[in-house]
């Protein structure tokens, strides 16, 4: 594992290629983007068992990711190129004509690192359930994981997805929400309320962790960390993660409204100025 | 006209279960899911046989596409097992994204389709089921005739790496074919060659078509049958060498006339081919409560209506 001091500079340089990606074709989710460097960095450049530089889409005795809520594609993008996945120059290809780098993650044009197309909100958790069951089927000891939006928990199939994992102890995955509190008309209290989503995923049968510091990295790791150590015992586990959409860029804080609108020429310098350059752009 | 006979009428959806049920011998690989219509989809002896393998997933199929498509990663091969309309129209953004546009190796295989489902109404007679699913780009789509060849078809898929859609049914129809066919996705059955009229019948309309060829001969019209049993890949060459020589078609399916199998023949014929065509299929409705004869009857898939359309057809070819 990396220094701490390392992967914070790394998860920097993740909100420059984030900012520059949406920035450069003037499109895509910046805030939640934003807001999941953290969780991104902890768990592939600390969690994770994976192997970036020989992808195999069946992953046997490798952990599995499954970015549900696929909007924020950019920051999968970032540092899936940043662990060796594929070049990080490709960054510079994303949502435009020919690219493997999709507005929403897809396997349809190869991109080493993604097992499944995701977009359209809801349908992740069903899948990476599927492929806990089939590494239980394998023998294959190795942990599935997965994120979604808070949003996201308003689709019905999640708790159709819940209540299965819970009662058939898919007891091999970590699935975490990125707890943000918005969407895109506005606050997800004042949309569709979720309620108490803590007694919710208690009451489908879940182990469920709360995590209210999100954007703190070694906070992140540590409870990605405590979440292993309840696999195995017959329950799904959920991480509920509080994070702050638009983290790290301060006018994109605090507001719904960078969940999917990309910066202009000036807003890009702003954000710029406050994510300095660490690992080199792409 | 060459005879056709059976022994005994047996529903497709037994073949479904019987060719399964070989699959679970087979093949280690192959895992089943069913949304609650176990019994119905016949798939209780692969359940008894292979509990580790089987998923049930309760009234949740949203949840089973998505689960099928995640068993795949870990190289499984799913069947899902659900009603035709459960298995499509509930399901249809879970099987385009998950599963088709993902690439995954699901096999959805759905019982109960079109009105032969009977007294249980509209609600799940879907009569739009193959449409949906050969829009889908790399979905194969197809809708065997008897007993024999769904359990031949749900053998064959398992092979074909890459999502397919299996369309089959509820009631009792003559099981016709052999039982050691070889069957070959995406390639037409010959079933009666003649030198008139081409009839291309799909599913349960494929009997009902060889009926008609028995009447039609008697009146002195010699008639070519094929058994389109797989929608898409559609047999081009095979559709467009029989319209070469007979220069007319009909084509007949329980399904909607927008979107089934007619539409696939036409859209081939009027680019390649241009002949007159008659549609054998229902006619921008929905279905209703009856038993599947009275049903085939009121809706015009029946035999007659296969005659019928034949007699129309060649009145246009002259």
């Amino acid at each position: 594992m990396q220094d701490i001091a390392s992967l914070k500079r790394l998860s920097t340089q993740v909100r420059r290629d984030i900012v520059r990606m949406v920035h450069a074709v003037s499109s895509g989710h910046p805030g939640g983007s934003l807001g999941c460097v953290e969780y991104f960095v902890a768990l592939y450049k600390v969690i994770l068992k994976h192997d970036p530089a020989h992808f195999t889409m069946d992953g046997k005795n490798e952990d599995l990711f499954f970015l549900s809520n696929g909007h924020i594609s950019p920051v999968f993008y970032s540092v899936l190129a940043r662990s060796g996945y594929f070049p990080v120059e490709e960054l510079k290809t994303f949502r435009k004509l020919n690219s493997r780098l999709q507005g929403h993650p897809t396997t349809h044009e190869g991109l080493p690192g993604v097992r499944i197309a995701s977009g359209s909100l809801g349908q992740g958790m069903s899948v990476a359930i599927g492929a806990a069951l089939a590494k239980k089927l394998n023998k294959d000891t190795n942990i599935v994981y997965c994120l979604h939006g808070d949003g996201e928990l308003q689709e019905g199939q999640i708790w159709e997805a819940a209540m299965y994992a819970a009662a058939n102890k898919v007891d091999n995955l970590i699935a975490t929400v990125d707890y943000n509190g918005r969407q895109i008309d506005g606050d997800v209290d004042k949309i569709l309320s979720l309620g108490n989503l803590k007694a919710k995923f208690e009451a489908f049968g879940w182990h469920v962790l709360e995590n209210n510091h999100g954007n703190d990295l070694e906070n992140v790791i540590t409870g990605l960390n405590l979440a292993k150590t309840y696999v195995g015992k017959g329950k799904p586990i959920i991480i509920l993660m509080k994070t702050e959409m638009g983290m790290g860029v301060d006018y994109m804080m605090g507001t719904h409204k960078w969940h999917g609108s990309a910066p202009n020429d000036e807003q890009l310098k702003l954000a710029l100025d406050q994510l300095l350059v660490t690992e080199g752009d792409y | 006209m060459k005879k056709y006979t059976y022994t005994e009428k047996k529903d497709t959806r037994s073949g479904f279960g019987a060719g399964l049920s070989e699959l679970g011998k087979q093949n280690e690989n192959v895992v089943a899911l069913c949304a609650d219509l176990t019994g119905s989809l016949k798939m209780d002896a692969f359940q008894k046989a292979h509990p580790e393998r089987f998923f049930q997933v309760g009234i949740a199929e949203a949840n089973m596409m998505g689960i099928a498509a995640g068993l795949t990663i870990g190289g499984k091969i799913p069947f899902t097992g659900t009603f035709a309309n459960f298995s499509t129209g509930r399901v249809y953004d879970q099987i385009r994204q998950s599963i088709a546009y993902s690439g995954k190796n699901v096999k959805i295989c759905a019982s109960h389709a079109g009105l032969t489902l009977g007294e249980d109404g509209a609600t799940h007679q879907i009569l739009e089921d193959l449409g949906l699913m050969k829009m889908l780009p790399g979905m194969v789509v197809i809708n065997p005739c008897d007993y024999n060849q769904t359990k031949a078809a749900t053998i064959a898929i398992a092979k074909h790496v890459g999502p397919v859609y299996l369309r089959f049914g509820r009631p009792n129809v003559p099981n016709f074919t052999a039982a050691d066919q070889n069957f070959e996705i995406g390639k037409a059955v010959m079933l009666n060659e003649g030198t008139d009229v081409t009839i291309i019948a799909t599913g349960h309309l494929v009997w009902k078509a060889i009926e008609a060829g028995e009447q039609l001969a008697a009146k002195g019209i010699s008639v070519e049958i094929i058994n389109i049993h797989t929608i898409k890949p559609l047999d081009d060459a095979a559709i467009l060498k029989s319209l070469t020589k007979t220069k007319c078609v009909v084509t007949a399916e329980e399904h909607q006339m927008n979107g089934g199998l007619g539409d696939s023949v036409a859209q081939l014929l009027s680019r390649k081919l241009p002949v007159p065509q008659e549609f054998v299929a229902v006619n921008d409705s929905f279905g209703e409560s009856g038993t599947p004869d009275q049903l085939m009857v009121k809706y015009g898939l029946d035999t007659v209506n296969i005659v019928s359309a034949v007699e129309k057809v060649l009145a246009r070819k002259k």
